[in-house]
């Protein structure tokens, strides 16, 4: 794939939408539309941070989101309410506006290989758009696993493109299964010269990280950390190398997730450190 | 309106400033990465990201959290050591549009001095600020800025090395009293102070009973601190005859006022440039209107005119 660098920007945009998912309990989970930003290019894998314009003072930073798709009229993002940010962020209508910086940071890999979509709960969000412009290829299956009701995600729209298999975690049993149809799916595609992209929860990434290294699989992790401007500049989300890291200078050292980030290539990162 | 500042150096020379608004370091990255959202060259001085002599991995995360009207950082001065600066990212900065102002930290005074020694010879570099405020390391950092004789100190080894380049001491706000501390750097030779630095500071969570931050505490700043910066900036500007840079929590135009109000000859821009990458080059454009609505023609004729009496 050309690594053609995209140019972010900032701009105020328009919320014409903001879904819950799902109909049982607390309302967590959101799909949230924006009019479409003046970009000239953005990759699946990316993201934005985003503020509303009405937020004073009290919440200091922006919020980072995957962008989830971009259509001729938008631009959608998934989120789950988590904290006092996202709760703001659930109690938007129509018409307010919002600050978004973006398309920031890298992107998923585009290959013509079998290509293993692995999604921990939210962390599908990025995937939705990635299916959207890659489905053709025919190459996709995903497996995602989840711990809410499968109606609180975007699943159907994914599944009308790709084979996807799913696990309702609801117990340790469950994770289990999670973990061992991970496995094997991820030897599949050693096996096979695949590759292998992931997003969700720090645990379930270390975990596909492991097998990443052990089967020897190209595997690019999407890594998700607490950010506070999201352009490399406050040092707050940074995520340590290996010493397979291409820029040596940096091998083994802290770099920041979101530029240098979110999606890594799993045996350039030492999640131990 | 001009808003055109000199900040003079004892040694005769000044450091000119198009408008009194710098990146306040470790906010503003090495300056290209805030490229994409507005003409860097418009700055009054961009203040890099903290310069050691070697690199530094920094401290393990979480090393920031986000708290009411600000946040609290334990970054723990990462950065890629002074070499790297002066290959990788000097070259790309607009250095003859705009002063580049080094920020240097290091463990002990020969350290500083050497720092400086090498930036002086590096002629793109307009100034020098010197560290001895950082609350998250635990080597030099914050105890050099709490002791008037280890700070004269490190004044004295940085000025003896830093050639023609203006010095500039950042106070730390971790002080019995600021004043003092802002006597002794004058003394010892310093050009100008800037403060504050972060206060200390810590959150934690009742239900893990977890610190927020690996560190445990850190250093606090945004618009919390904004009170605490004006009163060690007057304090500050009350003591000595040297230029005073004013930092803290501002996010307008209106806050640089009130900073120039209480002495501040300029102000450095933090926090407001994560709440918004364009915060800095906003603060700027709007700085000339609001002088015009409030009358002021000139800013170093309104600086320090604060009425107490």
């Amino acid at each position: 794939m050309k690594n053609t660098p995209i140019m972010p920007t900032r701009t105020e945009l328009t919320v014409t939408d903001l879904v819950p998912f799902g109909s049982i309990g607390d309302k967590k989970f959101f799909a949230l539309t924006l009019s479409r930003p003046q970009w000239a290019n953005w990759r699946p894998g990316q993201f934005i941070m985003l503020r509303p314009s009405s937020w004073n003072s009290e919440l200091t930073w922006a919020r980072p989101f995957s962008i989830c798709r971009v259509t001729n009229q938008s631009l959608v993002l998934f989120f789950q309410v988590v904290g006092r940010g996202t709760e703001q962020l659930a109690q938007l209508k129509p018409k307010d506006k919002v600050v978004v910086w973006g398309p920031l940071g890298t992107y998923f890999t585009m290959e013509n290989k079998p290509t293993l979509l692995l999604a921990g709960g939210i962390g599908i969000a990025p995937f939705a758009g990635y299916v959207e412009a890659f489905h053709m290829q025919n190459k996709l299956s995903m497996f995602f696993s989840h711990r809410l009701p499968e109606q609180y995600y975007p699943v159907e729209s994914l599944r009308r493109h790709i084979d996807l298999e799913s696990n309702f975690e609801q117990n340790e049993a469950d994770l289990k299964v999670t973990l061992d149809i991970i496995y094997k799916k991820m030897k599949f595609m050693a096996e096979g010269g695949g590759v292998v992209l992931a997003c969700g929860p720090m645990p379930f990434l270390k975990t596909i990280w492991k097998n990443a290294l052990e089967l020897k699989v190209p595997t690019q992790l999407s890594l998700e950390q607490r950010m506070a401007c999201g352009i490399g500049a406050c040092l707050g989300c940074v995520s340590t190398t290996s010493d397979l890291y291409p820029d040596k200078e940096k091998a083994g050292l802290p770099v920041q997730t979101c530029t240098k980030g979110p999606v890594f290539w799993a045996h350039e990162l030492n999640l131990d450190a | 309106m001009n808003t055109h500042i000199s900040l003079p150096a004892k040694n005769g020379s000044s450091l000119e400033l198009k408008n009194p608004i710098m990146s306040a370091s470790g906010t503003f990255g090495y300056g290209t990465e805030f490229m994409p959202y507005g003409d860097v060259s418009k700055l009054g001085a961009i203040i890099v990201k903290g310069l050691s002599l070697k690199p530094r991995a920094g401290n393990p995360l979480p090393r920031i959290a986000e708290t009411p009207c600000g946040m609290l950082n334990a970054v723990g001065l990462q950065n890629d050591g002074v070499e790297a600066f002066i290959k990788h990212k000097l070259p790309a900065l607009p250095t003859h549009e705009v002063p580049v102002i080094a920020n240097i930290y290091a463990t002990c005074a020969e350290d500083f001095g050497e720092l400086a020694g090498i930036l002086s010879k590096e002629g793109r570099v307009a100034a020098l600020e010197v560290n001895i405020s950082c609350p998250n390391v635990k080597a030099g950092g914050v105890l050099f800025g709490q002791d008037p004789l280890m700070a004269s100190s490190i004044v004295e080894a940085v000025k003896k090395n830093a050639g023609k380049l203006p010095v500039i001491i950042k106070l730390s706000p971790n002080v019995t009293n600021i004043a003092e501390m802002a006597k002794a750097v004058e003394v010892a030779g310093a050009d100008m102070v800037s403060c504050i630095n972060t206060i200390t500071g810590m959150a934690v969570d009742i239900r893990t009973r977890k610190p927020l931050l690996a560190n445990i505490v850190g250093g606090l700043s945004g618009p919390a601190v904004k009170p605490v910066a004006l009163r060690c900036v007057w304090q500050v500007a009350q003591a000595v005859k040297i230029p005073v840079i004013g930092i803290g929590g501002i996010r307008s135009a209106k806050d640089v006022l009130e900073f120039i109000l209480v002495g501040a000859s300029a102000v450095e821009i933090g926090t407001a440039s994560f709440t918004d990458p364009t915060a800095i080059f906003r603060i700027i454009q709007d700085l000339p209107g609001v002088c015009e609505e409030l009358g002021i023609k000139n800013l170093e004729e309104y600086r320090n005119t604060l009425i107490t009496g």
